[in-house]
C-alpha cells in the first residue's frame, strides 16, 4: 500500500466512523458533511479562515516532518512557536519608522531564532547526555510558557494586560484580503518553507545525510555522517521553523503577541506530519485537512456538538498509525 | 508415502519477485538433504512453506502423502512433526531454556507449571543426542552455539519428525561446526528426516545424502551421494567455478597501516600490527573476540579507543568519525551488511552514494548525473542484476547487496587501506567469486588490506599473512603457508 493510499484509507475511516457518531446523535451525515463543506471551501470567508488555520499547522507540521525524517520526535512545537511568537511580537513592535524590507526579515528571523534557542536546549542534551528528546522536549513546552508569562510581567506586555505593544506597521505581512478572513501572505511563507524543504532534503548532501540518518543511524554513521552535529542541527533547524508560526498569527493577524496565541497548532503539527508522512509538500495538503476540519467544526455546531470534529482528528489520526504498523507476516 | 514431508509444485511470489516456481520436493525419514543455491534462489521460501509461516501461491505442502484440509498455519505444521529452526533464534533472552521450550505448550500441574517434568524430558531428549544442556540456565548467558542447541531441542520436544535448518552454520564457530553436524546424523539414523540449507559447499559434501540445487526459485540440479564440492558448486553458479585471484606479494616498502597499542574498553588491545601497501593480512578468531572492535576503530567508529593508528605515515583517529577515515583513504566493507553497510530503505543509487555524499556534493548540493555515472559504471562493473540504480537494495539478494557494498568502498578516490570484514558471509558462489576478485585488485593497486573473515578457505586463499585474535589480544601471527589447521585452532581458543 503506498502513502497516498494509506493517507486516503485513513481519511475515509475517519469520516465512516464520523458519520456513524453522526446518525447516532440523529443528523443526516450528508447534511453535516453538506455543510461543513459549504462553510469552509464553499464560500469565500471559510475558505479565507481555512487558509489561515493551516498556516500555523504546516509549519509546525514542516518542522515535526524536518525532525521526523532525520529520526528525531519534536514534540516541543508549542514551547518553540510561543518562544518565537513572543520574539516576533517584541522585534516587530520596535521596528517603527524601519522600512518593511529590513523590519520583516528581523521579525521573521527573530522568530526562527527564538525557537531554535528553545530547541538547543533539548538539542545540546541530547547530543551530550543522550536524553531522549521526546521527553526533553516536551518538558521544554511548560518551562517556555512559565518563562513567557514571567517575561510578560517583567514589562514585555503593556500594563494590566497579556499581550505585547502593537507591531510597527513596517514589520506586518498583509492581509491576503479574502472576504474579511484572517489569511495572510504567511500562507506564500508556509508554501515556500515547504518547497524549500523538500528540495533541500532531495537534493542536498545535509539532506541526503538527514534521510540517511533518519533511516538507519549505524548506516549513516559508517558512511560518514556527522550524527551528533546533524542531530543537534535538526532540532535547532525544526525549532526555528516552529518559531515561524508567528508570522500567520503575530505578524499576519493580530499584530501583536498575546498570552496563548498560536497554541495547540504544536501538538496538532505532530498529526499532521503523521498524515503527510513526514513528506513536506504532503504536509500542505494535510494542514488543509485538519484546517478544514476545524474551521468546519464551528459551523456545523448547529447540528451535531463539535466535540465530535475532535473526535474526527483523533480517528484520523488513530487510523494513519495503525496502517503504519507493521503488519505480521507482510514482511519476507 | 509415510514419513515423508513433500512440496508439490510449489509456487510463490513476493511482490513482483518470484521466490519459488513450480518446485517439486520430497523430504524423507532418514536423511540429512541439503538445499543450496545463490541468495534469493527459493531455498528459504520452501522452508517458510513447510512451516506454514508463508502460503504458496501455487501447489501444496503435505505430510506423509496427505494434503491438510485446512490452512497450512504454524500451528498445523508444528502438529504434522515439522519443526523450523530460523537462522536467527527466536527465543527469549531473559528466560530459561526450559521456560523457552515449553513456551506455547506449557505442561500443566494444577494451576501452575510442571517445569520440572520438562526440564527432566529435556535432559533426556539432550543426553540422546549428545549433548548436555542446564535446562535452567538463562538463555541469555548462553553462547550462540549453544541457544542453537536449545532452538533444536525445542522443536524436537515439540515431536518434530522433520526437522528444518535455515543455514545453521551461519552463526556457528568453525570447531562447532563438526559437531552440529554430528547431531544431525545421529538424528537422521533416528528416523528424522532433515533439511539443512547453506552456502558452504564443502558443509554439504559432509553432511547430505541428498542435494538438491536451486536457481531463480527453480530447482536445478539433484544431486545424491558421494557428492564432490566441484559438481555442486557448478550446479550452483551453473559453470565452472573460477580459481581463487592471485594476490602477488607486496615488495616490502613503507608507508602502509601500522598500529600501536590500540585499545577499545576491555573489549580489545592492546594491539600492535603493521601492513605493508598491497598486503592482505587476515585476521581470524572466534567471534567476539575483538574483531568487530578493530574493524571499528580502524574504520574510525570507535568513540572510546586509545593508541595510535597510522596510514601512510599519517595519523589516523579511531575516534575521529567515517568521514574523517575516508578522507584517509580508509574504506570499510562492514561486519553486519543490513546494520551498518546498507541503509535497507534506499535505493541502490543512494546506497552507493552513502560515504560520496561529500565527494559528490562539493556545492553542497547533489551531482545527480555524476552519481548516475558512476552508479551505472559499477552496476555494470560488478555485474549487480538488474541493471537498476532506482531499484530498493532490500528487494536484492544479500550478495548482490553486498556486491553494490563492495562497489562502492572500493571506488574511492586515494584508497590506502580496505578494512573487509566477513565480506561473503551469506554471500552466494558467484557474487562471492567477485568479491574475492575485488579484494585482491583492491591489493594490487596498493591498498593495506585488512580481512577479518570466518571462513578459513577465504582467510587462506587471500592473506599474505594471518593473525589470531583471542580475548582482544593477537595471540599468533604467521605466514599464510603456516596457517594449518591445527595452528589456528590452537590460536583461536587461546592455547597458544
Amino acid at each position: 500500500m503506498s502513502a497516498i493510499e494509506r493517507a486516503i484509507l485513513a481519511l475515509l475511516a475517519a469520516m465512516a466512523t464520523a458519520s456513524l457518531l453522526f446518525l447516532f446523535w440523529g443528523a443526516s451525515p450528508v447534511e453535516v458533511y453538506g455543510l461543513l463543506l459549504a462553510r469552509t471551501w464553499g464560500d469565500a470567508y471559510g475558505f479565507g479562515q481555512v487558509l489561515f488555520k493551516a498556516t500555523p499547522l504546516a509549519l509546525t507540521g514542516l518542522a515535526v516532518s524536518l525532525a521526523w525524517r532525520g529520526g528525531l520526535l519534536n514534540v516541543g512545537g508549542e514551547g518553540q512557536l510561543a518562544a518565537g511568537s513572543l520574539a516576533m511580537g517584541l522585534v516587530g513592535a520596535a521596528m517603527t519608522g524601519v522600512p518593511a524590507l529590513v523590519a520583516l526579515p528581523l521579525a521573521l528571523g527573530a522568530g526562527m531564532v527564538a525557537g531554535g534557542v528553545v530547541a538547543a536546549i533539548p538539542a545540546v542534551l541530547k547530543v551530550r547526555a543522550g536524553a531522549h528528546e521526546v521527553i526533553s522536549t516536551i518538558m521544554m513546552n511548560f518551562v517556555v510558557v512559565g518563562c513567557i508569562g514571567f517575561i510578560g510581567r517583567q514589562g514585555a506586555y503593556v500594563e494590566a494586560t497579556v499581550h505585547t505593544a502593537p507591531i510597527a506597521p513596517s514589520a506586518a505581512i498583509p492581509s491576503l484580503g479574502i472576504a474579511g478572513s484572517a489569511a495572510s501572505w504567511a500562507v506564500a511563507l508556509a508554501v515556500c518553507a515547504a518547497v524549500a524543504l523538500h528540495v533541500v532534503l532531495a537534493r542536498s548532501r545535509v539532506g541526503f545525510d538527514v534521510r540517511a540518518l533518519g533511516a538507519q543511524a549505524a548506516a549513516a554513521e559508517a558512511g560518514g555522517v556527522a550524527v551528533a552535529r546533524t542531530t543537534a542541527g535538526l532540532l535547532l533547524a525544526s525549532g526555528a521553523m516552529a518559531g515561524l508560526v508567528g508570522a500567520s498569527t503575530v505578524l499576519g493577524y493580530k499584530g501583536y503577541f498575546e498570552d496563548g496565541l498560536g497554541s495547540g497548532s504544536g501538538f496538532m503539527g505532530i498529526a499532521v506530519a503523521l498524515l503527510a508522512g513526514g513528506r513536506p509538500l504532503a504536509v500542505l495538503p494535510a494542514a488543509l485537512f485538519f484546517a478544514t476540519l476545524s474551521h468546519g467544526a464551528l459551523a456545523i455546531s448547529t447540528l451535531v456538538p463539535r466535540e465530535i470534529v475532535d473526535v474526527v482528528m483523533g480517528v484520523v489520526i488513530l487510523a494513519v498509525g495503525l496502517s503504519l504498523a507493521p503488519r505480521q507476516g507482510a514482511a519476507r | 508415502m509415510s514419513g515423508t514431508l513433500q512440496w508439490r509444485s510449489v509456487g510463490k511470489t513476493y511482490g513482483s519477485v518470484v521466490a519459488c516456481r513450480n518446485v517439486d520436493l520430497v523430504l524423507s525419514a532418514g536423511e540429512v538433504h541439503a538445499l543450496v543455491g545463490e541468495n534469493g534462489a527459493g531455498k528459504s521460501t520452501l522452508l517458510s512453506l513447510a512451516g506454514g509461516e508463508a502460503s504458496p501461491d501455487t501447489g501444496a505442502v503435505s505430510v506423509d502423502g496427505d494434503e491438510a484440509s485446512g490452512p497450512w498455519t504454524p500451528t498445523v505444521a508444528m502438529a504434522n512433526g515439522i519443526g523450523l529452526v530460523h537462522q536467527h533464534f527466536m527465543l527469549i533472552p531473559p528466560m530459561s531454556v526450559v521456560e523457552n521450550v515449553v513456551l506455547g505448550r506449557e505442561p500443566r500441574k494444577g494451576l501452575g507449571l510442571d517445569l520440572e517434568k520438562a526440564a527432566g524430558e529435556l535432559t533426556a531428549l539432550a543426553a540422546r543426542v549428545g549433548w548436555t544442556v542446564d535446562p535452567w540456565a538463562k538463555v541469555s548467558s548462553l553462547s550462540v552455539g549453544q541457544q542453537q542447541r536449545v532452538e533444536i531441542l525445542k522443536v524436537l520436544w515439540r515431536g518434530a519428525r522433520f526437522l528444518l535448518l535455515d543455514e545453521p552454520t551461519a552463526v556457528l564457530t568453525p570447531s562447532e561446526v563438526g559437531p552440529l553436524f554430528e547431531v544431525l546424523r545421529r538424528l537422521a539414523a533416528e528416523g528424522v528426516a532433515v533439511a539443512i540449507v547453506t552456502h558452504k559447499v564443502d558443509e554439504v559434501v559432509h553432511v547430505a545424502d541428498r542435494v538438491t540445487v536451486m536457481r531463480h526459485g527453480e530447482v536445478v540440479a539433484r544431486l545424491e551421494a558421494p557428492l564432490t564440492a566441484a559438481e555442486i558448486a557448478r550446479a550452483i553458479v551453473g559453470r565452472e567455478p573460477l580459481p581463487p585471484p592471485q594476490v602477488p606479494r607486496p615488495q616490502g616498502q613503507g608507508g602502509g597501516l601500522v598500529v600501536r597499542g590500540l585499545r577499545v574498553g576491555r573489549a580489545l588491545g592492546p594491539v600492535d600490527l603493521a601492513i605493508a601497501p598491497g598486503e592482505v593480512l587476515g585476521i581470524a578468531g572466534v567471534l567476539g573476540n575483538g574483531q568487530t572492535e578493530l574493524v571499528l576503530a580502524l574504520a574510525g567508529l570507535a568513540p572510546d579507543a586509545l593508541g595510535e593508528v597510522t596510514l601512510g605515515e599519517r595519523p589516523l583517529d579511531p575516534r575521529g568519525g567515517a568521514a574523517a577515515a575516508a578522507r584517509a583513504g580508509v574504506s570499510h566493507i562492514a561486519e553486519d551488511r543490513l546494520e551498518r553497510g546498507v541503509v535497507r530503505e534506499f535505493s541502490v543509487a543512494d546506497n552507493y552514494l552513502l560515504g560520496h555524499q561529500r565527494r559528490l556534493a562539493p556545492s553542497g548540493w547533489l551531482d545527480f548525473g555524476a552519481l548516475d555515472a558512476e552508479v551505472s559504471a559499477a552496476l555494470e562493473a560488478y555485474d549487480v542484476r538488474p541493471r537498476d540504480a532506482s531499484a530498493p537494495i532490500r528487494s536484492l539478494s544479500g550478495g548482490t547487496q553486498q556486491k553494490v557494498v563492495v562497489a562502492r568502498e572500493l571506488s574511492r578516490p586515494g584508497l590506502r587501506l580496505l578494512i573487509a570484514a566477513q565480506p561473503t558471509r551469506g554471500v552466494d558462489v558467484g557474487a562471492m567469486e567477485r568479491i574475492h576478485e575485488a579484494i585482491a585488485a583492491a591489493a594490487s593497486r596498493g591498498a593495506a588490506v585488512v580481512l577479518v573473515t570466518s571462513d578459513l578457505h577465504e582467510l587462506r586463499a587471500l592473506s599474505h599473512r594471518v593473525a589470531v585474535m583471542y580475548a582482544g589480544r593477537i595471540v599468533d601471527t604467521m605466514d599464510v603457508s603456516d596457517a594449518s589447521d591445527l595452528r589456528l585452532g590452537a590460536a583461536m581458543t587461546g592455547a597458544r
